[in-house]
């Protein structure tokens, strides 16, 4: 048989997101980023607010997002997601903002702009995906890479005495007052992307009625920074990541 | 026409005309001796008139960065610092220039380095007209003599922002900034409308992706050499044509002048004064006061080296103008140097006194 046969519209059982451009991504197979970036996509859709939403990309391998979103979207310094957000939230609130951060961009170098953005109570949503790992520069260590875990700059695995020990921004910030909806969520299986879908919208509802701000932790793999093939890196997550970095909805206010 | 004429310092001068002339959004973190902006702005509250949105930020990173992001809207936008917190946004400015972004910037100076002085300097002007930031940029850098201008730079800043898509650096000092005058409140203009906006800015900023567009991407980052040399060669292209249509000056008695200084912000104030003093003496001194320092009268200096015998750049700092002088004139005549730091400013005798030892 032909596959010209069998890739007709007849047997068509899914298609991309509108939202995402022909743009091929530039991500490693089996890397979490381009399932986030489909199902941010899918929600902005289905909400129906391309014309509403502005996107951050931040420092790291998120940077290129703007080439992969059909929407209006802005590349912060590495860090400054959050405060870029502020900027336009402030001056454009019938917009939707969201940022888009890595765990080093969010949780080292961005740590004090993500805390006031919070605490201001910043009607934006914030995407945190948590590879724990440097993935763009090459797999150094972040402030999320698990103790005794192998990086570029830990070669002899993350020892807590010389490196400190790895911290979940996610519950610090469930406890400021300006954050309305808190949770982490994975991308390591089907359900899971299930669920982490649902987590999205909401965090998109609470934006569109201005309840405060929303942050989305995503569990992430980095399957070359973690020397992994991308089904050993899923499983990896779910043995080793996630019984540290537990999912679930951390805070919810109002809906 | 509006013709409110108030005393007022430099620094509530800036926040009145941000009100007075559409400013759509500042964002700013408390320093002496500038703090007035921010507060003066707080008390203002133009958010309950004009729409004016003002933030007080967490720190000058986070504070450069709202300004970006708001620029990136195609909005008005604006921040003010002194020395130190200038050095902190110096980051964000180099990525405001690198993404071509309209925005203001305001620094009264302090002495420096480090912590510093809380006193008037210009120590600061290298930083503002040679870069700051990292990368091959430039701010126009546009420096106030007195609270008027303090005021009409504000309007005067955002045009030229606008009109070249490039940060106005507008470089004060602890003095002008702290000083009260007379201030003829001019003009005032609207904050511009959505559909405004659209109509000017539609073909950059974040209006929002409609469908007779393709999505609009502010972004500093080009992974490909060549494609970065691009940027720079068109942004090296803006910098001629700012350098052709934009650079400012004063000059005071130079027809006839034997002797020019050249200072800046409050120091040319004071030379204005030593001029009249020389003059009184029979010395025909005369005076140039840049008022873009970037872009430089570099072309008006070279000619009035052909006339005069000597020029003398009078500045608070070590001497950092002074090296642009010196291009200028290229070394048609001696081009000396007085100068205070630390904050410690020269009265006009002083600067006589040294000028006649140079005669
Ligand atoms: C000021 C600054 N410091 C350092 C870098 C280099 N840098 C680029 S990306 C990155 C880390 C990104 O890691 P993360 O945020 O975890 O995102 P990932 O690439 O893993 O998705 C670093 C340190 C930079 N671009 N700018």
């Amino acid at each position: 048989m032909d596959v010209r046969e069998i890739i007709c519209e007849q047997n068509k059982v899914y298609s991309k997101s509108k939202i995402l451009t022909d743009t091929t991504l530039h991500y490693c197979p089996g890397c979490s980023h381009g399932v986030v970036h489909k199902l941010i996509a899918e929600v902005i859709e289905e909400l129906g607010i391309q014309q509403r939403t502005i996107g951050v990309t931040p420092v790291g391998c998120g940077v290129f997002a703007y080439n992969y979103f059909d929407i209006d979207m802005v590349e912060a310094a590495h860090g400054r997601a959050c405060a870029v957000a502020t900027g336009i939230n402030r001056l454009a609130p019938e917009r939707v903002v969201f940022t888009y951060q890595g765990d080093g961009d969010l949780s080292a170098i961005g740590t004090g702009e993500t805390i006031h953005a919070c605490n201001r109570g910043e009607s934006i949503v914030v995407f945190y995906i948590n590879n724990a790992i440097y993935g763009m520069t090459g797999g150094q260590m972040a402030p999320t890479t698990l103790c005794g875990m192998k990086t570029a700059t830990t070669p002899d695995g993350r020892d807590p005495k010389l490196h400190g020990y790895p911290y979940k921004i996610t519950e610090m910030l469930a406890q400021l007052e300006g954050v309305c909806y808190v949770t982490r969520q994975t991308v390591a299986s089907a359900v899971y992307i299930r669920k982490a879908k649902r987590a999205i919208r909401r965090a998109f509802e609470n934006a569109l009625a201005g309840r405060g701000l929303s942050f989305v932790e995503i569990v992430a793999t980095c399957n070359s920074g973690w020397k992994m093939s991308p089904v050993a890196a899923n499983k990896w997550l779910v043995e080793n990541m996630l019984p540290f970095y537990p999912l679930g909805d951390i805070k919810s206010v109002g809906e | 026409m509006n013709c409110d004429v108030r005393l007022m310092k430099g620094n509530e001068a800036v926040a009145e005309a941000a009100v007075r002339c559409g400013c759509d959004g500042y964002f700013g973190y408390p320093i002496t001796p500038q703090s007035e902006i921010l507060e003066t702005l707080m008390a203002l509250r133009p958010w309950t008139t004009t729409g004016m949105q003002v933030v007080q930020a967490e720190s000058e990173v986070a504070a450069i960065n709202m300004v970006y992001g708001g620029a990136s809207l195609g909005r008005r936008v604006m921040t003010s610092s002194s020395s130190p917190g200038i050095s902190l946004m110096c980051e964000g400015l180099s990525y405001i220039a690198g993404a071509s972004l309209p925005c203001l910037i305001i620094n009264v100076q302090r002495g420096g380095p480090g912590l510093g002085t809380i006193q008037p300097s210009q120590g600061d002007y290298f930083q503002a007209v040679k870069g700051g930031g990292h990368g091959d940029y430039h701010c126009v850098v546009l420096a106030p003599d007195s609270v008027q201008e303090m005021y009409d730079f504000v309007a005067e800043g955002f045009d030229i922002a606008f009109k070249y898509r490039i940060p106005v650096m507008m470089l004060s000092d602890g003095m002008v900034g702290q000083m009260m005058e007379k201030v003829v409140l001019r003009e005032n203009r609207p904050r511009k409308t959505d559909a405004e906006i659209v109509a000017e800015c539609d073909s950059w900023a974040l209006t929002g992706r409609h469908p007779n567009r393709t999505h609009n991407i502010i972004t500093s980052l080009q992974l490909q050499a060549a494609e970065q040399e691009a940027v720079n060669l068109q942004l090296q292209a803006k910098y001629q044509a700012i350098q052709q249509n934009e650079t400012r000056w004063d000059e005071y008695h130079t027809d006839d002048a034997d002797v020019v200084l050249v200072a800046f912000g409050c120091s040319a104030r004071i030379c204005r004064e030593v001029v009249d003093m020389a003059r009184s003496e029979g010395l025909r001194v005369g005076l140039v006061r840049p008022i873009t320092l970037w872009p430089f009268p570099s072309d008006r200096l070279g000619e009035l080296a052909q006339q005069v015998q000597m020029l003398m750049t009078v500045e608070l700092n070590a001497g950092q103008m002074v090296e642009d002088v010196r291009l200028a004139v290229n070394g048609q005549v001696p081009v000396c140097f007085y100068g205070r730091m630390g904050g410690v400013i020269f009265t006009p005798d002083e600067v006589l006194e040294q000028l006649k030892q140079h005669l």
